[in-house]
């Protein structure tokens, strides 16, 4: 398959993985980091797309709807945990949250 | 004649309103700001989806991401009002360079979208055949069936989860109360 935008569409998966890894990294804020690894999904979501149309299978677009899911429950679970860190810490910071010990 | 390059006008266009999008998001001091590039990058990666011949899991990533998920940052945004800093927050959210840049993005989506809704030469998914929906439906509860157990698996114990963690809890003293109250 020489199709040069399924090739760029891959490239751009990883350009928007690799922001998200630094958003990840770079901030302290716990609602930021939940959005940039939301970035990070939208990232493999969008390669699952790409190779699924490349081979013209449907498995790119179920494993979409599996990448989906996750990242739905995960934004759920997340936060809820951001919610209750900053009941009990009044911050989301997480230089400030290293103490889970208790 | 620029009907003949529009589906690499689009595509490019789209590549590139994500990629800064999500640059300008990663970037930003402010969640609510951070969020509606979110939703700019979610718009135009629907765009990318449906080029690349998958329209279903375009609708599905405005509805699910720029929708749903948006929504749930939306309210946790508004749960964490951070005290004594949101009314310098809500001073610095004003002037307009907040929301200028985003919809300067989501004009150029508008655009795009324009230009491939043209009823004379409607953009189409080029050089891929596309998966239809019928066939992913055919394959989601054929051999792939487990991943939609799994799913509601994964869903089912994200609602219950979601819904213990965040509960409001009695404060201790409060505990203590009703110790006391049982107790009595």
């Amino acid at each position: 398959m020489d199709n040069q935008y399924i090739d760029h569409a891959i490239i751009l998966a990883g350009i928007l993985f690799c922001l998200g890894l630094v958003g990840v990294m770079v901030r302290r804020n716990l609602l930021f980091m939940m959005i940039s690894i939301e970035v990070m999904l939208n990232a493999s979501a969008l390669a699952f797309i790409a190779a699924g149309s490349a081979w013209d299978q449907a498995e790119g677009q179920i494993m979409f709807l599996a990448v989906i899911t996750l990242g739905a429950a995960e934004v759920a679970v997340g936060l809820g945990l951001t919610l209750l860190l900053f009941r009990h810490h009044n911050s989301v910071d997480v230089d400030q949250l290293n103490k889970l010990r208790g | 004649m620029i009907w003949a390059y529009l589906y690499s006008i689009v595509f490019y266009a789209s590549c590139g309103v994500t990629v800064v999008a999500t640059l300008l998001m990663i970037s930003r001091h402010n969640a609510v700001h951070a969020l509606l590039y979110l939703i700019v990058s979610s718009l135009s990666l629907a765009i990318i989806f449906y080029l690349l011949g998958a329209a279903f899991a375009a609708a599905l990533e405005v509805i699910v991401y720029a929708g749903a998920v948006m929504i749930l940052f939306v309210f946790v945004v508004m749960m964490l009002n951070q005290g004594q800093r949101s009314a310098a927050l809500e001073a610095a959210w004003l002037p307009a360079r907040g929301w200028i840049i985003p919809s300067i993005l989501a004009f150029i989506l508008l655009t795009l979208l324009l230009l491939g809704m043209n009823s004379e030469h409607p953009l189409q998914p080029y050089g891929v055949h596309g998966v239809a929906v019928k066939d992913v439906g055919i394959a989601l509860f054929g051999p792939y069936v487990l991943v939609v157990e799994l799913a509601s698996f994964l869903l089912l114990s994200g609602l219950i989860g979601a819904f213990h963690i965040a509960r409001k809890m009695p404060s201790p003293m409060d505990q203590n109360t009703l110790d006391e109250a049982g107790n009595g």
